[in-house]
């Protein structure tokens, strides 16, 4: 083959590169392993990430079992999802530029855009972005294109803290504030949003369930937001439409939410689903890629990436956004998996979900020194406080082989207004694989503990004020 | 053979009271949400989702799956994507409990193995660039770049040059993403037109370079697939001006081991993880989009990142942590581990001496590709190329009026994806084409072959009206654009049959 190129040598090929850059030495890395060494070198590195007392747990062993919330839940993926996402079809073909060669995609992607809408209740849904966060930041553009108001973006202080953190990161050079409106009872107060909302605020951001679990006032809130020429924007779960009335039904104008819940694994964090849903007049300002239906030249009905023209790769320097490769795989899991649900299962999820959740709170709140922190109702996640600290109670429940969480204190000083005492709360959320048997476990260990912890013995575990 | 009463959209398949997906009776007591939530807040009825068994829902999506071409079932050429194979050992690994199940919000103390794997990717990706301070957090390639000249913009604020740096500057042949992340970072984009060779233009470069610039993007080799030679002197008029030179990571599989970012002096880079490092390409994504700047840099850059804090050789102790300037988040949680873990599992098998054996092979597949095809087609720039090269379909379109486009559809015909089409833009009727190093040469030699075939057709209308063999030809985009059609359901959301579909405007 070399010879072929009219090349003596690999590095006759490689001269293009200036001696004056070329590494002179080689790359300073780990030697390569084969498949089986690398195969045990992150079986342990993976035992790492296990409980090492985990033969002491009371629930009988293996990892600790998860009530941790926050936004990313433990819900069951039917095999059906990985298998299907598994297939190399799907898995290892690209961006669907030539249509021809990508129907399947395509129309996965089509599906999941009617999905998604079926849940909204929009009829404008793109073919998903990176994840939650940034598809707030997202709807914030928008919102900011649609209004042309650049001066202002109102955000709850209810809303996820990450959220609120990665629109105001995305919007630091860009002329709109990002104003917080404090929640300190745990849900907005409508008064106090509609003084915010100035002349120039392009939109309001509500999360509803919110950050605490907690419903909001949603439907006033958007009404006065309306009422201003604001954009409304819902930060919305999934999971939660299995019984909530959806955002267009609130009179949201986009809804944007995390797809997690919907099949994909929790894996630290990521890959995870941006979903995006809009008002149709927002159709030629909705960022991301869009699949649209059409036909082929023989008039057969088929899919093709549509409104290109809004795109990176056309309008440069004046997309709608800088989006190209996004969550394409993500989208298939999340499509398959609410296929396989149908509305019952996904009502059946939400149904759980708030039952075990509630059932949890209860049992927690019998612990001396641990209440709801708010009145307000909730879904599936509920915030508590404890008295004397959060942390404390999260290490007990560690001990005996429960995580709960995450506690507020982990997020950035100031990421919640002084009012909430944010060293006392955290959140807990209890998924439809969560059993009974496990949560009276946990209420029992952390009862339990309190006179006679292996950690504290003798010390009361929470110091009642 | 394709089943297409099961390709049918789910709407259609969807019969009442099916269902795949069973859950078990609530085991605790009370609580129904019709007792514990207002009544205002709760829907009459769920969704409208399709309602399949599982066998639907399986024989649906398989039968789909077989209207693709990908990377397992075809060779895919599709230049400046890097659609290489991907290691099946990957997805094993990366579905390991206590890889997969892990909660972004767990202690840190039982994440040592993950914080382990992200700090040892953080030092690899260091390593490979030549630039020390690494982020992973961001999500695909275009977000690494937008991020980068977030990070850019708190430098320069700090400096007190932050309204006086407002320039974005990038040759004609960048990436669209590279112009729209300068804009959405709050950038003024500014274009350069490139010299007859296709690189970078010195005087054209100095000629708008000033203190007004921020920040010089440019890929290299470039998406000419060319090495921009003249780096050093373009990176020294960028930093005697007080800018910065950011290095769009798209084509690093040209030259891992061969030359660094960091020493042909660029201070900030992204890595596109699904490219370069075999994460699935999945119909558009996910991707990963690490970047890696220089020392003081590091300062902004988003977070968390991994430090190390003590423990033993044998068994070092991690944590995370937001650096001190740093430009906050630009998502939520870490990043896309997921991608993250192939693309570490792909450097671990590799090593360096296999990183550079990569490149070597990727230069020189896309040399003997470039050389079997230059006989057929133009091309337009000087040999040799790096790990791909750009042809044009010019001659073929003024004589026999078969365009790029044309080639490309009928190379579906064919069985191979088609090139990468009108990208870059420099070059009319662009065929871009990249081969990989994981292509044998049995493949390239068909693929020249079938190159040679289409363009000597003797019926130029069978190619212009190419492809013949997929399940469906030319869609019609106009339509698709003045008519978009973007969902099933209609206005009213699911209250007319899905034959009676939205049209906007």
């Amino acid at each position: 083959m070399l010879a072929e190129t009219g090349a003596t040598s690999i590095e006759d090929l490689l001269a293009q590169i200036p001696a004056s850059v070329r590494l002179d030495r080689p790359l300073n890395l780990p030697a390569g392993l084969c498949e089986s060494e690398l195969q045990r070198h992150v079986a342990a590195l993976a035992e790492r990430n296990r409980p090492r007392d985990a033969a002491d747990f009371v629930h009988g062993g293996g990892d600790r079992v998860c009530f941790l919330g926050g936004g990313v839940y433990d819900h069951f993926v039917p095999a059906a999802v990985d298998a299907i996402a598994g297939r190399g079809e799907f898995y290892t073909a690209y961006t669907p530029y030539q249509a021809e060669a990508s129907q399947g995609s395509l129309q996965a992607f089509f599906e999941f855009q009617t999905l998604v809408c079926r849940l909204t209740g929009f009829t404008v849904a793109n073919a998903s972005l990176y994840e939650g966060g940034s598809a707030a930041a997202e709807a914030a553009l928008l919102a900011i294109r649609e209004t042309r108001r650049e001066g202002r973006v109102v955000v709850l202080g209810s809303v996820h803290p990450e959220y609120r953190q990665t629109l105001a990161t995305l919007l630091e050079n860009l002329p709109a504030d990002v104003v917080t409106v404090p929640c300190p009872d745990g849900v907005a107060d409508v008064a106090a949003v509609e003084a915010a909302l100035t002349d120039d605020t392009a939109a309001l951001i509500v999360q509803h369930p919110n950050f605490f679990g907690n419903l909001e006032d949603a439907e006033r809130l958007f009404a006065a937001a309306k009422a201003n020429g604001t954009v409304s924007v819902q930060v919305f779960d999934p999971v939660s439409l299995g019984l909530l009335k959806n955002p267009a039904a609130l009179g949201a104008d986009i809804a944007v939410g995390e797809g997690q819940s919907l099949g994909i694994p929790m894996q630290y964090g990521g890959p995870y689903l941006g979903l995006f849903a809009c008002r149709e007049s927002f159709l030629r300002k909705t960022p991301g890629r869009l699949i649209g239906r059409t036909e082929d030249a023989d008039g057969r009905e088929c899919y093709v990436l549509a409104l290109q023209t809004r795109e990176q790769h056309i309008r440069r320097g004046k997309a709608t956004s800088n989006i190209c490769s996004n969550q394409g795989l993500l989208a298939l899991r999340a499509t398959v998996h609410l296929a396989l649900l149908g509305p019952q299962g996904l009502r059946e999820v939400a149904d759980l979900s708030v039952r075990k959740t509630h059932y949890l709170a209860d049992r927690l709140c019998e612990v001396e020194g641990v209440s709801q922190a708010f009145e307000a109702p909730y879904l599936r996640e509920v915030c508590l406080r404890v008295q004397g600290g959060a942390g404390r109670l999260l290490t007990a429940a560690r001990t005996a082989g429960f995580d709960l969480g995450p506690a507020l204190s982990r997020f950035p000083a100031g990421s919640f207004c002084d009012e909430l005492r944010a060293d006392e709360l955290l959140l807990v959320a209890a998924t439809e694989r969560r059993t009974r048997e496990e949560i009276d476990q946990l209420a029992a260990a952390l009862t339990h503990m309190g006179s006679d912890s292996p950690l504290r013995r003798g010390e009361p575990l929470l110091a009642v004020a | 053979m394709r089943n297409t009463h099961a390709t049918r959209p789910l709407s259609q398949l969807s019969r009442p009271g099916y269902r795949a997906a069973r859950f078990p009776e609530s085991d605790v007591p009370d609580h129904a949400p019709a007792d514990v939530l207002p009544a205002g807040t709760l829907a009459d009825a769920p969704p409208e989702l399709p309602e399949l068994t599982e066998p639907d829902v399986i024989r649906h999506f398989t039968n789909l799956s077989t209207l693709n071409m990908s990377v397992d079932t075809h060779f895919y050429p599709l230049g400046s994507c890097t659609m290489k194979y991907n290691p099946k050992r990957h997805e094993r690994l990366a579905g390991l409990p206590g890889l997969v199940d892990l909660h972004p919000y767990r202690d840190e103390a039982d994440l040592q193995g993950m914080l382990q794997i992200l700090h040892e990717m953080q030092g690899m990706l260091a390593e490979i660039s030549g630039l020390p301070a690494v982020s992973l957090q961001p999500a695909a390639g275009a977000q690494g770049e937008l991020t980068a000249l977030l990070v850019a913009h708190a430098y320069f604020r700090d400096k007190g040059e932050g309204e006086q740096r407002r320039k974005v500057i990038f040759p004609s042949s960048a990436h669209g993403t590279n112009p729209a992340s300068a804009a959405l970072a709050g950038f003024d984009p500014v274009q350069l037109k490139p010299t007859k060779n296709g690189l970078t233009d010195l005087k054209e470069l100095a000629a708008k370079v000033g203190d007004d610039t921020a920040v010089f993007m440019v890929t290299n080799p470039n998406t000419l697939g060319l090495f921009e030679r003249e780096i050093e002197a373009a990176t020294k008029i960028v930093h005697d001006a007080g800018g910065l030179v950011y290095i769009d990571g798209a084509n690093m599989n040209a030259i891992l081991g061969l030359t660094r970012p960091g020493d042909f002096g660029g201070d900030m880079m992204h890595y596109n993880v699904h490219k370069t490092f075999t994460g699935p390409h999945g119909g558009g994504g996910p991707g990963a989009g690490p970047i890696a700047v220089r020392d003081f840099l590091g300062p902004y850059l988003p977070g968390p990142v991994v430090k190390k804090v003590g423990g033993t050789t044998q068994r070092p102790e991690f944590a995370l942590e937001t650096p001190s300037k740093s430009i906050g988040r630009v998502r939520t949680h870490f990043g896309n581990v997921g991608i993250l873990l192939r693309g570490y599992f792909y450097l671990r098998t590799l090593g360096a001496a296999g990183l550079r054996e990569v490149s070597e092979r990727a230069v020189l597949n896309a040399n003997y590709l470039r050389k079997k095809l230059e006989t057929v087609l133009e091309i337009p720039h000087p040999a040799p190329c790096m790990h791909e090269f750009v042809a044009s379909a010019s001659k073929s379109k003024k004589n026999r009026q078969i365009s790029a486009m044309d080639v490309g559809k009928r190379l579906l015909d064919y069985g191979v994806h088609a090139p990468t089409v009108y990208f870059p833009l420099d070059v009319p009727e662009a065929l871009m084409i990249e081969p990989t190093e994981t292509e044998s040469k049995a493949t390239l030699d068909r693929f020249a072959d079938i190159v040679r075939a289409i363009l000597t057709e003797e019926e130029a209308e069978t190619v212009r009206t190419a492809p013949h063999t997929t399940p469906v030809r030319r869609p019609d985009e106009v339509k698709a654009a003045r008519q978009p059609v973007l969902c099933g359901i209609a206005k009213g959301c699911g209250t007319v049959p899905v034959e009676d579909v939205v049209v906007s405007e």
